[in-house]
């Protein structure tokens, strides 16, 4: 079963975070037969520990170290010390995701080439095609059994989705399903089918939501070939004199320090943590951190626009039962500049238990107006919008004048809106109210961003060695033994929720770094 | 929308006749050291803050988050992590103490408490909403008061579901009007 390695153990392949990057790439390694130990800084939760309580589970699951905000955005004001919404526990932020799995469309492969240059956006093409991707996706989405893909059934509509469903009919969009979701719809893979309990963010208690937890870290495990290190905290990757990373020095549950020894280092740690991780890093030789000859490392942070629409109606909805995001309006993820700005946007349902509506609904609002709209809870109906937003080198994980609790510099993380970002947000907000008008809302609630959860950017991939930190397989264009393998290596962000192509990635990764170890060339 | 919690417990008037306490707002009265809710057979002792601060702190939580149909005990369990951390504190005990007599100099003879509408003492909490006092209220009360089990049922929200095998059998696609 599980292989314990000695720290000394030089021929492994150390993976930091256990999410849909690292617990994705640490199975794949270890089923072509390659010794892995995948660090990872939380605990191991199994599925029956998750509680269906929201800030129970927050505190449970959240990645809750010091950071620190700024920029324009609303986040740095209202959760100044959360900027982003993400999980430090073993299967990483696919134990908290909610499931929508889309493949990216064509054009937004090649974003500098179909949108143009854009002012103030540092937009580049991706070094891969959506032709090259597509047999990865295959790959993906019969792993985590995405429905309305391979013959999967689509998951049932929810209250939720009815009213969504209805609103955007009268509008006249056409491309209105219950999604692509990682989530059962029948037994499938040894889990068994959604249940609707209405926790997909708090962990899903009936393992029916593809997580690395409960897939693909178990599966790894049993070939024997891959050890899964909970409460390893990684704090340095270490390097030798030719420039080749050796290991990594990290922090158990009790703070003692160790250094794992290992042939190639995957940073695998959100688009928060592996940029910080590199330039907390920094030696005599990579004084600005590693892997960052191109000075990209940290920059071009995006986090997709987002909004919300709620609206209340005159009748019971009890939006909280069901699938919480298992209904999808794709007419507007379409590029079609006309109206105002490049990239497009989805529209998802989404519904939040009422502690955290009261949390996320309008943050520092209060008064009748306020109370009025929570008085409505019941009667509430509510989508999640998630569009491509730009990358802008000014946007940036850096490291603060704050130290977290290993007195290393904590991440500063900085975002403020494009103008297209704007644009797009407005006309998602008066699409979302209309598609609820039409169906009869009484009141209708734009919702600023939530802590992010879609982080991204951060060391990006490009052809070029000066434009980005990774080459078209997430190598480090710097390094040749140090991977990334996680949404930092994402050059755009598109308009789609990330995990699917993350994990596709993995897996393409997983092949290339197989073929180099067995070339003696990494 | 919500639904009544049904008001229960002692009668107001006998109460205050058998206590000799003084009664403090609409609904509250405040004896040594306790702040009783009597219409809802529920009251408080308090380890630190004045009982007049906690009344009034609890009709500001109230006018800050105002739903008519839930009763002032929930507004005062939220308010009592602050009594409890003023026990161990005396900055805390200071900082709420003077919040609240700061609100009471700008309110009139009468103190917040004798402000009749909502209107006017929402413009006073209006005009103090930048304030570290008016936000350390609001920002306690988004967790303490939202996040009281006891509170769901009246917002119609039934929590957690996992233990009652979801809701696969119990209505997550019930709605017939849209």
């Amino acid at each position: 079963m599980a292989a314990p390695y000695d720290l000394n153990d030089d021929s492994v392949v150390v993976i930091i975070g256990s999410g849909a990057g690292g617990g994705t790439l640490g199975n794949e390694l270890a089923q072509k037969g390659i010794d892995t130990v995948i660090l990872e800084a939380g605990g191991r939760h199994e599925a029956e520990d998750f509680i269906n309580d929201e800030w129970a589970s927050f505190g449970q699951l959240a990645w809750l170290d010091k950071r620190t905000t700024s920029g324009d955005w609303r986040v740095a004001t209202d959760f100044s010390g959360l900027p982003a919404w993400i999980v430090k526990a073993v299967g990483g932020s696919t134990t908290h995701w909610a499931g929508a799995s889309l493949r990216f469309q064509e054009h937004e492969w090649k974003a500098l080439t179909n949108y143009g240059e854009v002012a103030g956006a540092n937009l580049l093409d991706w070094p891969i095609s959506g032709e090259e991707m597509a047999p990865y996706y295959d790959k993906a989405e019969d792993k985590m059994g995405v429905t309305n893909t391979h013959g999967i059934p689509p998951l049932p509509g929810n209250n939720n989705y009815k009213v969504f469903e209805a609103g955007a009919k009268k509008l006249g969009y056409e491309r209105v399903h219950t999604g692509n979701m990682a989530i059962n719809s029948q037994d499938r893979d040894g889990r068994t089918h959604c249940q609707q309990s209405g926790f997909c963010f708090q962990g899903c208690k009936f393992s029916a939501k593809w997580s690395t937890l409960y897939t693909e870290i178990p599966k790894g495990e049993a070939t024997g070939k891959l050890e899964v290190r909970p409460q390893a905290h990684v704090l340095q990757i270490q390097h030798d004199a030719d420039g080749k990373v050796t290991g990594v020095l990290y922090a158990d549950k009790d703070g003692n320090q160790h250094v794992q020894k290992a042939r190639v280092v995957a940073v695998a740690g959100n688009s928060i943590e592996s940029p910080r991780l590199l330039l907390n890093s920094s030696s005599s030789m990579f004084p600005d951190g590693l892997a960052n000859s191109s000075g990209q490392v940290g920059k071009n942070y995006m986090r997709h626009m987002t909004a919300s629409v709620y609206a209340s109606f005159d009748k019971p909805v009890n939006f909280y039962r069901g699938t919480t995001m298992a209904g999808i309006i794709q007419d507007e993820s379409i590029h079609n500049p006309d109206r105002g700005f490049v990239g497009g946007y989805e529209m998802e349902t989404l519904a939040l238990g009422l502690p955290f509506m009261a949390a996320f609904l309008n943050p520092g609002g209060w008064g009748r107006e306020f109370a009025a709209a929570m008085d409505n809870y019941d009667h509430m109906a509510g989508m999640w919008i998630v569009g491509e937003d730009m990358p802008q080198e000014t946007n940036a994980i850096t490291l603060s004048e704050e130290k977290d609790q290993y007195g290393l510099p904590a991440p500063n993380v900085h975002f403020s809106d494009h103008a297209n970002d704007v644009a797009m947000r407005n006309h998602a907000w008066t699409q979302g109210m209309a598609i609820y008008d039409a169906v009869g809302a009484t009141q209708t609630y734009p919702t600023p961003p939530y802590p992010s959860t879609h982080n991204l950017g951060t060391n990006r991939m490009s052809a070029d060695a000066k434009d980005g930190v990774v080459n078209k397989w997430g190598q480090s264009h710097d390094i040749a033994n140090l991977f990334i393998s996680d949404g930092s290596q994402f050059t755009t962000g598109a308009a789609e929720n990330p995990t699917l192509t993350i994990v596709s990635l993995a897996i393409r990764q997983a092949d290339y770094i197989a073929e180099q170890m067995g070339q003696k060339a990494i | 929308m919500m639904t009544n919690e049904r008001a229960g417990g002692v009668n107001r008037r006998d109460f205050l006749a058998a206590s000799g306490t003084t009664a403090i707002g609409a609904a509250m009265v405040v004896g040594s050291g306790t702040l009783l809710l009597p219409s809802q057979g529920w009251g408080m002792e308090l380890k630190a803050l004045k009982p007049e601060t906690m009344a009034t702190m609890i009709q500001m939580a109230r006018d800050i988050y105002p739903h008519d149909r839930v009763p002032d005990k929930f507004y005062a369990k939220a308010m009592r992590a602050h009594d409890d951390a003023a026990a161990d504190d005396a900055e805390k005990l200071a900082f709420f103490e003077d919040g609240i007599a700061d609100l009471n100099g700008k309110s009139g003879d009468g103190g917040y408490l004798g402000l009749g509408w909502e209107a006017d003492r929402v413009a006073l909490l209006r005009d103090m909403e930048d304030s570290d006092f008016f936000q350390a209220m609001r920002g306690s009360l988004v967790v303490g008061l939202y996040n009281q089990k006891a509170l769901w049922p009246l917002f119609g929200y039934e929590g957690a579901s996992a233990h009652k095998g979801g809701y696969i059998e119990r209505g997550f696609d019930d709605i017939e009007w849209v």
